[in-house]
């Protein structure tokens, strides 16, 4: 589905991804690991548009979405979160997710008519889903760590789309709100068939949870496999379990 | 939606405070019509200015640039050509709205900052215009004694005229801001980068909400000109645009109605304390102070938030505002 070749970008003259490549196929739910600096998030950048690469392709369902900017890119079916809470604070829940189904539906340009009485079941639905139902008039500036990151993948779910990217979803977050919040990445990719990409650092989660594992080092892959194939790998362990 | 609008409290204080503005010329002296005519067209500006501002997001540092063109084109066409009055008066914010849609479409491309720096210089150039160019806009004298037609012209005329298309430019925003296209403007003033993310392109979502705001100013110019009957250069330069940016703080800026109080705030200042003592900006100076430190989202936004807080209890949660 989502095919990433040797794909370079750096920041004057320091390189920050420096040869990546992963295969994303459909439904499959993978982890992208490495040290910090390793190049994760400016990857994730490069996939979603926010960056555009120096070198290499992109390709998404077949189609190179390498040089798209982000609000295309997001048309095509590739929607996410992002690593520190992103959300619109002064908005309500309600609203911050409405706001994604508005746009996803065409209709975010549309004057002299109410937005409450607009896409209100679509949005409800998603809030259903990811349990913040009870909270959406509170403003989504006033809530909690953990539901604010929720509402973050509520607000990439309003794009319906068919790959979901997940920036550390559960950093920050405790043990009780980091195995909820899998569970429910996990929940999502079962019952909507979504394809999703993560990064994440904690290695039981990623274990648990990954069906493919990418490593990455100083901005490069240095393989992409199962879990069990990559826990065996041995320059894995130098270059991140310690040794161990 | 019409029976929606109808049942809301808010429209019954609304048709209130707009049946005792219609009553005012009956009991109130033509000095206190001509005041409150003054606070129209200075709080459709700041409104206009707020639509960008307050719930944009942008930095919109020279509105009155648009408000100037406006007055110009009408007064222009009115005084210098024998073309009819009514297209004057249309001219105006449809010469305001492309101004809007030329500066903007240089400013969206920058950030913060750099927008507003961008757009103080290309304003600062048209300004330069009105009041170089003599053997146009007769420089910094301005355009005076502009010929209106005889349905506008006296003050109580005017100040019923000026009430109506402000009346109606604020129902129009309303249902702008209320609209997806409002919703989603907020939504770039709160997070422009998850907007992306989520497929909005920005940049054209809010060049679209500056041609909508430029062209409310450029409405206040002419109403300006229906009620002076002049212009001048002074209403593009950019002191005045600092001053309806302190109208929006005044006010409140995430309120729909607070950039109308604070402008009515300013012009009495003006008019009032203004008559006892030149100083009347040291007032403004300490009562700005006062509101940055106590009243951070001005004076409607504090109402508005307590208020709002009382109607969500009201509410049952399957209502969502």
């Amino acid at each position: 589905m989502l095919q990433v070749e040797h794909l370079q970008k750096s920041f004057s003259d320091f390189k920050a991804v420096d040869g990546a490549d992963l295969r994303v196929g459909q439904g499959d739910l993978v982890a992208v690991i490495g040290p910090n600096g390793a190049g994760k998030t400016t990857l994730f950048n490069l996939i979603t548009g926010h960056l555009q690469p120096d070198k290499g392709r992109i390709l998404f369902k077949g189609e190179d979405i390498s040089h798209l900017p982000a609000h295309q890119v997001c048309r095509k079916g590739i929607a996410r979160s992002f690593q520190i809470a992103n959300i619109f604070p002064r908005l309500t829940v309600f609203r911050n997710v409405q706001v994604s189904v508005l746009s996803q539906k065409n209709l975010s340009r549309t004057m002299f008519r109410p937005a409450r009485r607009m896409v209100v079941e679509e949005t409800r639905q998603i809030l259903d889903r990811v349990g913040l139902n009870d909270q959406q008039l509170a403003l989504a500036g006033s809530l909690s760590h953990g539901d604010k990151r929720i509402l973050e993948i509520a607000i990439a779910l309003g794009n319906e789309p068919e790959l979901l990217i997940l920036d550390e979803p559960t950093a920050g977050m405790s043990p009780d709100e980091t195995a909820a919040t899998m569970a429910l990445v996990q929940r999502l990719a079962r019952e909507q068939g979504l394809t999703i990409l993560f990064c994440e650092h904690d290695m039981d989660v990623v274990f648990n949870v990954a069906t493919s594992i990418m490593v990455m080092q100083q901005g490069r892959t240095i393989l992409q496999a199962t879990p069990e194939e990559v826990r065996q790998n041995i320059t894995v362990q130098e270059a991140y379990l310690g040794g161990a | 939606m019409i029976k929606d609008i109808l049942r809301t409290p808010s429209f019954l204080w609304t048709a209130a405070v707009l049946l005792a503005l219609l009553l005012v010329p009956f009991f109130a002296g033509r000095f206190y019509v001509y005041i409150l005519a003054v606070v129209f067209v200075t709080g459709l500006l700041a409104m206009s200015l707020n639509l960008l501002v307050g719930h944009g997001g942008a930095y919109q540092f020279h509105h009155c640039v648009f408000y100037g063109v406006g007055a110009y084109t009408a007064g222009l066409i009115l005084a210098k050509t024998s073309l009819p009055a009514w297209l004057g008066l249309c001219a105006g914010p449809l010469a305001a709205a492309l101004t809007g849609l030329v500066i903007g479409a240089f400013c969206v491309r920058l950030n913060k900052l750099y927008f507003g720096m961008l757009q103080i210089s290309l304003g600062s150039l048209i300004w330069i215009v009105a009041l170089r160019w003599y053997d146009l806009t007769n420089g910094d004298d301005g355009i005076h004694g502009i010929p209106m037609p005889e349905l506008l012209s006296g003050s109580v005329n005017a100040y019923y005229f000026l009430l109506i298309i402000v009346s109606a430019c604020l129902a129009l925003m309303y249902l702008i801001l209320k609209s997806p296209f409002g919703a989603t403007l907020r939504a770039v003033r709160d997070n422009p980068q998850r907007c992306e993310a989520v497929g909005i392109d920005v940049r054209r979502h809010q060049l679209l909400a500056i041609v909508i705001g430029t062209f409310f100013a450029g409405v206040a110019g002419v109403l300006f000109v229906v009620l002076e009957g002049s212009v001048f250069p002074d209403m593009l330069f950019w002191v005045l645009s600092l001053e309806i940016f302190i109208m929006c703080l005044l006010g409140g800026w995430f309120t729909f109605f607070g950039p109308m109080l604070g402008a009515a705030i300013m012009v009495a200042l003006r008019t009032f304390v203004g008559s006892y003592t030149d100083y009347w900006t040291l007032i403004l100076g300490v009562v700005l102070i006062l509101l940055i430190f106590f009243l951070p989202e001005g004076i409607m936004g504090v109402n508005f938030r307590s208020w709002q807080r009382r109607r969500e209890r009201r509410r049952s949660a399957d209502d969502v505002r």
